[in-house]
């Protein structure tokens, strides 16, 4: 060991380990995936009839029938289930009992506002997350960084609906006080519910390009992101207090080095390592914690849409929406566990080799 | 002393507690010249290393320089702001740590910490660091330097990664090394390699060397001269041959004979009773006194005399005798 980098075949050995590192990790991605598929399915055979929902009271026994054939229902579990995921593959996640439309259709229209506003709360949290947590960390004792700290307390000990609440009543209702005989208000005219105008480009209806678009965002953003801010800045603040205390920062002092070097090019990049994980799962929970921001904005995404299927026990899309954030999560994981490589030079050597 | 590279004079380095001021370096003095080593021994706790930080300018809030002067190649630099004792650092002083497994930045590959250093410090271009880096790490006895520029800490060993940190304080040319324990955390068949790399650099570039360690061996194999330090004061300064041979201070005495000398043959090794004050219980008078052989009654009462006309801090120094050299 050590000697990695005088060895010839040192570089085609650390792909090979990093290739098959990633094919296992494929592998049980695609494991979790199927048995998100089964509970998924399973909610066909044991929440409700579908049939019950779809005829109503005015139906023959020769209409159930039918109709039992017509969905598969008549097949045996197993086969059923294969169908499903035969199908789910094919991007046919099935047809909404509720709509009558295929879900994968309604699901696409929902999208684009959910990621719009999944992207830019999460853009927010990572930005405003990490440059708080650095700043914390390196004017450790300052009034200000006390200030902050205390500040994120609220951000998260407060549930998200409470924070939407507020917001709503203090931004788009207004709160009104009188201040040196003055009457102000906090009414800055922000929209308390939908997207606003929205502008079609192809498929993706983007609420970026109109300004009643860009205002709508404001609240549920700040909502959303509020949470997943003060953590990530939390961990990167304690992260970096541990790694400024590590002793290649006092020799990186002892060598003279510009203190926003040994802070940024030193620390930050250490402190990184377990940010990322946190901040991945984070981001996939903001998707999957987006169905309380648009319940309480009205906002019209997937989780809205999650939230009156369960209400109307649409199950194809409930499952539909199951699969879709599992999904997600385990690609986000797999996206973080192959940073930590492009972070982390430790990993790339192989590591069963090593024994830890 | 000819050609003085560090002047330390009367340096005092206090921590502010809320219970009382502790002293962890109390009124110690000391001078190294270019080319020269001088070894800082004593026990865990004696200040060697507070000291050592001290002048570096790296002590640890709330720890402070309350008194005296540190005087580097003529300038006096423990009154500097910040940002100028920044630029001292790496440039005209360079430190080496005692645990070269974290001492270098994981993440990062030792040529590029190399290049950032020099790159900070000296006025030179990219292209010719990464010259220097290799060169840096030919002359620390890395082998096939040129590709190992490009490792990661982690690929080297730990005897190597000490000569890739003494290479990365030596790169910028400083003309004084604190070393604290640069090999402690090493195997033993490693520390002589790494002793004797430092001693040759230092005396191939007329680098002067602050040895910072508790190894009597490591003393008597490198060092030119030798300043034993006890509870934060200066026990006993001098050449490192006179003070091995004949010790004056009742300490050094029992510290030389609690040290084995494989050509002595002793049966057992003498120990001094007792162990070194916990700062802020330091007795009156001399801090050696309590676990002193000699101890007379002037020691309780009066701090012992400094060291300008003797080279130890006793009132009752032993008388110098002829020893049968080792």
């Amino acid at each position: 060991m050590g000697n990695a980098a005088l060895d010839p075949g040192a570089l085609s050995v650390k792909n090979h380990a990093m290739l098959a590192y990633i094919i296992k990790r494929i592998v049980q991605s695609v494991i979790v995936l199927l048995v998100v598929g089964l509970v998924a399915f399973a909610m066909f055979r044991f929440v409700g009839d579908p049939i019950d929902n779809i005829l109503g009271q005015e139906r023959t026994q020769a209409d159930i029938e039918r109709l039992r054939v017509e969905l598969g229902l008549d097949q045996p579990f197993v086969v059923q289930y294969w169908n499903f995921l035969a199908r789910a593959a094919q991007g046919d996640l099935g047809v909404s009992y509720r709509q009558s439309r295929p879900v994968v259709e309604i699901l696409l229209e929902r999208a684009p506002a959910t990621l719009e506003l999944a992207a830019v709360s999460g853009a927010m949290a990572i930005i405003f997350g990490i440059m708080l947590g650095i700043f914390t960390a390196i004017r450790r004792d300052g009034f200000a960084a006390n200030t902050i700290m205390t500040i994120s307390l609220i951000g998260v000990s407060l549930p998200t609906f409470l924070i939407g609440v507020l917001l709503i009543y203090f931004f788009s209702v207004g709160m009104q006080f009188t201040l040196f005989g003055q009457t102000i208000s906090t009414d800055l005219g922000l929209p308390s519910f939908g997207r606003g105008e929205t502008v079609k480009i192809g498929g993706w209806s983007t609420g970026f390009l109109t300004e009643s678009g860009l205002k709508a965002l404001i609240l549920p953003a700040i909502t959303l992101g509020l949470y997943q801010m003060t953590l990530i800045m939390r961990l990167v603040r304690s992260e970096m207090l541990e790694v400024l205390r590590q002793d290649y920062i006092r020799f990186a002092r002892a060598r003279g080095l510009r203190e926003r070097a040994v802070n940024f090019r030193h620390a930050l990049k250490n402190t990184l390592v377990p940010v990322i994980t946190i901040t991945g799962l984070q981001l996939g929970s903001i998707i999957a914690f987006a169905i309380i921001t648009e319940t309480v904005f009205q906002w019209p995404g997937v989780g809205l849409l999650f939230i009156n299927s369960i209400q109307t026990v649409d199950i194809p899309v409930m499952a539909a929406y199951l699969m879709l954030i599992s999904v997600m999560f385990v690609a986000i994981n797999l996206v973080v566990d192959l940073l930590y490589f492009a972070i982390d030079p430790r990993l790339r050597v192989d590591r069963t080799a090593r024994g830890h | 002393m000819s050609n003085t590279v560090l002047s330390i004079r009367n340096l005092v380095v206090d921590i502010p507690t809320r219970h009382a001021v502790l002293r962890p370096v109390d009124n110690v003095s000391y001078d190294i010249a270019a080319g020269e080593i001088l070894g800082v021994v004593g026990e865990s706790g004696a200040g060697k290393s507070m000291a050592g930080n001290a002048v570096i300018g790296l002590l640890n809030r709330p720890a402070h320089i309350s008194g005296g002067e540190i005087w580097l190649n003529g300038n006096r630099i423990d009154n500097l702001p910040r940002e100028k004792l920044r630029r001292l650092r790496g440039k005209d002083m360079g430190m080496v740590f005692q645990d070269p497994l974290t001492s270098l930045n994981p993440l990062l590959r030792i040529g590029d910490q190399l290049t950032e250093t020099m790159l900070t410090h000296l006025d030179i271009s990219r292209s010719e660091a990464e010259k220097r880096a290799v060169a840096a790490l030919e002359e620390v006895g890395i082998p096939a330097a040129a590709e190992r520029v490009n490792s990661y800490p982690h690929e080297f060993s730990g005897g190597m990664r000490q000569r890739v940190v003494i290479a990365l304080a030596l790169c910028a040319e400083p003309s004084l090394i604190i070393a604290d324990e640069p090999t402690t955390a090493l195997d033993v068949s490693v520390q002589a390699q790494i002793i004797a790399l430092l001693k040759r650099l230092c005396r191939q570039r007329g680098t002067a060397v602050m040895l910072i360690t508790h190894d009597m061996g490591v003393i008597a194999e490198a060092c030119d001269r030798v300043a034993v330090m006890y509870a934060g004061r200066l026990a006993e300064l001098g050449p490192v041959r006179e003070v091995i041979q004949n010790p004056r201070h009742p300490y050094t005495d029992g510290l030389m004979g609690s040290t084995p000398l494989a050509s002595k043959g002793q049966k057992r090794l003498r120990q001094i009773p007792g162990s070194m004050p916990r700062l802020g219980r330091l007795p009156a008078g001399c801090a050696f006194n309590p676990r002193c052989p000699k101890a007379q009654d002037a020691c309780r009462i009066d701090p012992p005399p400094t060291m300008e006309d003797g080279r130890a801090a006793c009132l009752y120094p032993i008388e110098i005798e002829k020893k049968v050299p080792a």
